[in-house]
Parts: C-alpha cells; sequence; structure tokens
C-alpha cells in the first residue's frame, strides 16, 4: 500500500479544481465543492494526459489502430474505401457488435460468456424454425428469440452465482451443447430441414434495406442534439451546486467530433453504393431492355436499433443504480457484499443481458445472410464479439469498460476482417484473417494487462 | 461526557459448538468518547464486534442501544440503528471514486437517474467538514490513494451516514507515522462531533493517547472497562496478558460504576 503513498495524480478532469499541485497537503477536498468553474482546457488536456501515462488509456488504442488500419487499407486496396464496401462493413459488423455490446456487462464482472456465439445461434434457429415450419409472423417470432436469449443466459448466471461454477465451465459446456441444440433445431421440426432460409421482410429488412434518406438525417440531427443536451444538462447541474464543470471549450470540441463523425457517414451512407448503377440490359418477357438496378441508399436499418440498445446501456451503466453497482461488484466483490448489494442477483443479471445482446445478435447475423445455418453461428461468431470488447478497451480482469469499447473494438475486428478479406484472396484468405484477428486480440489483451500493471505502479487504476 | 452509553452489552454470552467465546461480557460505549477495545489476539474483540454488527447473534444476555434492548440479527439492522463499522480490509472498491464508495448501496436518485452533483457536493462536504485536507479530488479513484487517505475515506462513509456508533478495526495497522496521526486526529476529531467511537488495536501508545476509554478482553472476559486516566502502560500491558492487575482496583472500574 505504501507504494501508491509516492504519486498522487488529478485523476478525473471532470471535476479537477486549480490547485498548486506543490502544496499536497492543502490540496482541498473542499475545493472540489466549493471551487469557482474548473480548469481550464489546458489543465483538462494536461489531466487526460496524465491519465493516458498512467496507463488508463480507455480507448485510445483502439481508436488509433481503428484510424491506422483505415489507412493501410485504403492505400493497399482502393476498393476498401468504396460507398459499397462501407455499406457492406455496418451490416456485416453490427452482429458483432450487439454480441460485444452483452459481453460487456459479463466481463464488466470479471466473468467470460462463451456460450454466447451459440445463444445467437439457438436463437435464431428458434425464430427460423417458428418462421419456416408454423409460419408464425415475425412480430411473434422476434420475442420467441429473444425470450430464447434471456432464457438461456438466466440459466448459466443461475449456474455461476447459486451452483457457483467457473463460468469459464458453465459457458464451455453450453459453448459444446448448444451447438448440437442448433443443429437440432434446423434438422427437426415441420418444415424445411438443415440450413433455413428467410422471407420475412421485416427480419430481412435490418440488414438489408435502408432507412429514408430524410430519416437518416433526422436520426443523425437526434443523436447529436442529444449528445449536446446531456452535456449541458449535467454542466448546469453542476453549476448550480458549485461543482467544478468540464470546460465548455472541451465539451463543445466532443460535440462538434461527434456531429462531424455522423454527418460525414450519413452523408457517405446516402449515396447511392450499388455497385451497378447505370442501366444493364435484362431480359423482361423475352425483350431485351435497359433496365435501372434499383438504387441502394440510406442508413440500414441495423444502424437505429444499434444506437436504440447503445444509449440505453450506456444509461444503465453510467447513470442507474444498478450500473454503479455492477462496476462495484467487478472491482471489489466483498466491498460491494458489504454495502448491501445483492451481489448474486448482479451476477445473474449480467448473464441474462449478454443472452439478451446475443439473441439480437443472431437475429442480425440471419438476417444478413437472410437465413439461418449452423456454420453462421461457429466458433468466430463467439471470439470475434469477445475480441471487439477487449480491443475496444474494457478490461478481462472485471471492473472497467464501458459500452462504447463495443462499437469501437467492433469496427476495429471488422475493419481487419474485412480489409483483409478483400486484400488477401485465394485459398489462404481466411487462415490471414483467423491469424491477424487473433493477433489484434492478444495485442489488445497484452495493452490491457500491461496498463493494469502500470496503474498499479503510479497509483491510478 | 455523557452518562447514559449509547450501546450497552450486558452478560452477552457467545458459543460456537463447544467453546465459549465471550463468556458474560460487559461491555459501554458512550458518545462523545472513544472507547478504546484491546485483548490479545483470541480474546474475543473480533467476535464481539461481529456480534454487536449482528454478523453474528449473541446467545444469551442483552444489547441495549439508546436504553432500549435490541435484537440485530444482520448488518443491516445495526446500520439502520446507526452503526457502522469500518473494517481493517476497507471494503473500497479500487475502480470507483470517493464519491461513489462514499455511496455505494445508498446512492441517491432522482427518479432513476443518480444525482451525482448532489452526491459529489455532500461527499466534498462531509471530507472538509472533517478538515480532511489530504484528497486532492472527490471524484478521484480510490486506486489512486495512500493507505491514510482510503483509511479516511472509509471514515468519512461512516460520518457521512449521521452514525451514532463507528467501530474502528485496526485502523493504523498498515499505515505509517505521518498517516497514523492523521487517522488519530480524526479519530478523535470523530468522537468530539458526539459520536460513540470503538477502537481496535494492538498499539498501546495509539490506545493511551486518543482513548476516553479502554475495555479490555482477556479470554473472552471482559477484564476491564476503565478510564484511560486510570491506568498507564504497564498495568495495560498486564491486564491483557493476564487478565489482571494488581495495581488496578477492578471492582471499582469494571463495568458501568465509570
Amino acid at each position: 500500500m505504501t507504494s501508491l503513498d509516492k504519486t498522487i495524480e488529478p485523476d478525473e478532469p471532470e471535476t479537477h479544481a486549480e490547485t498548486e499541485p506543490e502544496i499536497e497537503h492543502e490540496e482541498l477536498a473542499a475545493l472540489a465543492s466549493t471551487a469557482p468553474v474548473g480548469g481550464s482546457v489546458s489543465d483538462h488536456i494536461h489531466n487526460y494526459w496524465q491519465r493516458v501515462r498512467g496507463g488508463d488509456m480507455g480507448s485510445l488504442p483502439a481508436v488509433s489502430g481503428l484510424i491506422l488500419l483505415t489507412v493501410i487499407f485504403s492505400l493497399a486496396q482502393p476498393s476498401f474505401h468504396s460507398l459499397f464496401n462501407l455499406g457492406n462493413m455496418f451490416t456485416e459488423g453490427t452482429a458483432t457488435i450487439f454480441i460485444a455490446m452483452g459481453l460487456v456487462f459479463v466481463l464488466l464482472l470479471g466473468e467470460i460468456d462463451l456460450a454466447a456465439g451459440y445463444t445467437a445461434g439457438v436463437s435464431a434457429a428458434v425464430m427460423g424454425r417458428l418462421m419456416v415450419g408454423y409460419n408464425w409472423q415475425w412480430y411473434l417470432t422476434i420475442p420467441a428469440a429473444l425470450i430464447t436469449g434471456l432464457i438461456i443466459g438466466f440459466i448459466v448466471g443461475w449456474l455461476r452465482a447459486k451452483v457457483r461454477i467457473p463460468s469459464f465451465v458453465v459457458t464451455l459446456a453450453f459453448f459444446l451443447a448448444f451447438q448440437g441444440v442448433m443443429l437440432y433445431i434446423v434438422n427437426n421440426g415441420k418444415g424445411q430441414k438443415g440450413d433455413l432460409s428467410l422471407n420475412d421482410n421485416v427480419v430481412l429488412a435490418f440488414a438489408n434495406s435502408q432507412m429514408p434518406l430524410w430519416l437518416g438525417w433526422a436520426l443523425g440531427a437526434a443523436v447529436v442534439l442529444g449528445y449536446a443536451a446531456v452535456k449541458v444538462s449535467a454542466r448546469m447541474a453542476r453549476l448550480r451546486r458549485g461543482l467544478a464543470a468540464e470546460p465548455l471549450g472541451v465539451a463543445g470540441a466532443k460535440v462538434a467530433v461527434l456531429a462531424a463523425l455522423s454527418f460525414v457517414m450519413i452523408y457517405l451512407l446516402s449515396q447511392n453504393r450499388s455497385l451497378h448503377k447505370t442501366a444493364i440490359p435484362t431480359n423482361v418477357n423475352g425483350k431485351i431492355v435497359l433496365v435501372t438496378p434499383p438504387k441502394v441508399e440510406g442508413v440500414p436499418w441495423v444502424v437505429p436499433v444499434l444506437l436504440v440498445l447503445f444509449v440505453a446501456w450506456t444509461f444503465l451503466l453510467g447513470r442507474t443504480r444498478y450500473g454503479r453497482h455492477l462496476y462495484a461488484v467487478g472491482g471489489n466483490e466483498e466491498a460491494a457484499r458489504r454495502a448491501g448489494i445483492a451481489v448474486d442477483r448482479i451476477r445473474i443479471s449480467v448473464f441474462v443481458l449478454s443472452g439478451f445482446m446475443s439473441a439480437i445478435g443472431g437475429i442480425m447475423i440471419a438476417s444478413n445472410v437472410s437465413g439461418v445455418s449452423v456454420q453462421n453461428y461457429a466458433g468466430n461468431t463467439l471470439l470475434l464479439a469477445v475480441g471487439a470488447a477487449v480491443i475496444g478497451g474494457t478490461s478481462l480482469f472485471g471492473g472497467r469498460g464501458r459500452m462504447i469499447d463495443a462499437l469501437i473494438g467492433g469496427a476495429v475486428v471488422e475493419v481487419i476482417y474485412n480489409g483483409l478479406a478483400n486484400l488477401v484472396q485465394g485459398p489462404n484468405g481466411s487462415s490471414v484473417q483467423f491469424i491477424a484477428t487473433g493477433i489484434a486480440l492478444l495485442l489488445a489483451a497484452a495493452v490491457d494487462a500491461l496498463s493494469r500493471r502500470r496503474a498499479g505502479a503510479s497509483g491510478l487504476a | 461526557m455523557a452518562d447514559q452509553p449509547i450501546l450497552e452489552l450486558r452478560h452477552v454470552n457467545k458459543s460456537f459448538g463447544p467453546v465459549d467465546v465471550l463468556k458474560s461480557v460487559d461491555f459501554s460505549v458512550y458518545p462523545g468518547e472513544v472507547t478504546a477495545l484491546v485483548g490479545d489476539n483470541g480474546a474475543g474483540k473480533s467476535t464481539m464486534v461481529k456480534c454487536i454488527s449482528g454478523t453474528y447473534t449473541i446467545d444469551s444476555g442483552d444489547y441495549i442501544f439508546e436504553g432500549n434492548p435490541v435484537h440485530v440479527h444482520a448488518p443491516r439492522e445495526a446500520s439502520a440503528l446507526g452503526i457502522e463499522i469500518v473494517y481493517q480490509d476497507l471494503a473500497l472498491a479500487d475502480n470507483l471514486d470517493i464519491v461513489q464508495n462514499m455511496f455505494l448501496g445508498r446512492e441517491r436518485v432522482t427518479g432513476i437517474v443518480l444525482d451525482e452533483s448532489s452526491m459529489e457536493q455532500s461527499a466534498g462536504e462531509t471530507l472538509a467538514s472533517l478538515s480532511v485536507r489530504t484528497v486532492k479530488s472527490v471524484r478521484q479513484r480510490v486506486a489512486s490513494l495512500s493507505g491514510g487517505q482510503r483509511q479516511t475515506v472509509a471514515i468519512a462513509k461512516a460520518v457521512l451516514w449521521n452514525s451514532k456508533v463507528v467501530i474502528l478495526d485496526e485502523p493504523t495497522a498498515a499505515l505509517g507515522v505521518a498517516q497514523t496521526a492523521q487517522v488519530l486526529s480524526l479519530v478523535r476529531r470523530l468522537a468530539d462531533r458526539g459520536l460513540a467511537v470503538v477502537l481496535i488495536s494492538h498499539n498501546m501508545s495509539e490506545v493511551l493517547q486518543v482513548a476516553d476509554r479502554i475495555a479490555v478482553l482477556y479470554l473472552g472476559q471482559m477484564a476491564a472497562q476503565v478510564r484511560r486516566t486510570e491506568v498507564n502502560q504497564q498495568q495495560l500491558v498486564e491486564l491483557i496478558t493476564t487478565g489482571g492487575s494488581e495495581n488496578v482496583n477492578l471492582a471499582a472500574t469494571n463495568g458501568a460504576s465509570a
């Protein structure tokens, strides 16, 4: 404990008050509540840099990696940054992100859910079987898939929390068993056997249809205005109580960056990204006529679904009692228990959330490939999702991580996957993909472990 | 200072199977005073504290709080009465900041949303009211704090919740000289605010320096409960090691007569 004494660095920049760093014993707890409008922009940046140096890097490695990889692939392979490929990456990569978002909850407790991939598979198979065998409508089959995910999550969580089997073993067992369950569902029951093909418009719409252009822009505006509103109201609440608030410049810059990113993306997605833009000769009723292929433009429908869940889970983690307790259990289970937190209930709940998100991921995979087939949920579905969460900056040791990690990490994973698929074609294509993604995961885990050690040494964690 | 004990145990027994750990123990804690609880390893200090905190239930005897007999069966019930225990291993979550730790399990919310600014303000005020000046920002993560600062946060947490009795389990065991002094002066300030403080410690000079009363447990029995002014270090050591001392008139000082 004495090693922690030496370095006491300012940590959370939001509340940093202007003090003189030299006089350690006069640094006031009181100041935190009585300081005038705190911290200049340069203080703020300085504090952030101190945290990064102290090992609290957050999403920084993932964001840098994302930018670097995008540049490399764009230079090596011009088709990588084509509009068609951009739209493709959105619909392909989001399924991983849904599952990764569920895994963030599990990882925050220092647990693991190896069954997430096949939970997605079983849920999608339930949906598929009900559709092809029993003609159920989407408004029944989607809830059925979600409930399947919830039940699976509850069983896993119960076995972990109450029977106290390590989550690695429980979920490894389910990883094996669910493979069989999924096979059974697609090969038995009424209707088509083997690979189930879906033709429900709503289920297919997530990955294959786009929002009207105006709605895409409206969505972007709503996101940016909502974020700005949150910033403003938080600032006003703090100033009202005389607490140090984030400098206006920093808050403004964050909103501006978000606005720029969203609107550039929406602009790009609003272009016609169809590979065939000009009319092509087509045989219509025995006559050859020129037919212009339908435009592919707009934000895919999967994006608003992703955004709604992302906002909801971010709110849950950061602004509610439940989220606070989740972090506490991940940080120090004993402390949480003594504070009266129902640790077992929290532990079960994270697996339930993971099961739910896996089910959504499963539906999105089914939507993307227009069917349910075991191979689409095999091994790497899970591993890419775990990779996404960890690459994004969620710690494998518990207690540290945010929902945004799943988004950023998922983008990195998708860029690697998609970029390499275009770059290295032929028989060794997928071998290179696996190796590269494995290396990225290893790097991320190494950054996590090293930053943790560094944080321990510098007193920041 | 105060005549009525806020917390009193009378003839309390506790045994685990055939082992009698507490044998007819009397113990009184007064508001505005620091009561040191000393005794050798295995004397029953931890068991007694766990009986007070509700982790263990007493077998027989009376548990009297603010003059009324009460039955405490769970830690929550003890907290509800206003009894807070600050454990040796601290029970703070490293990945949370000071405010989050101080309000852990009792967060303030408006609707379902955490009321961060109100919690931050109260945490800051509590630390300031205890004259804690060693903490840079209340939004610092606990992982970045020194041992003394962590102890301070844990104690301030008890104050924040308007506890009436604060029991500190060896708060200075892991601390250096300067930090020990800081924590002891904080202990003194707690008592000066009118709280009843129970200090469990193995360090005799520390006990003699800060305590108003000293209770000595010896093999599960209360060997003596005396005023600080009535003993010196040598007598105290004798009481702890042998359960008695020739120079202390135990009959006159034991129990309620103090």
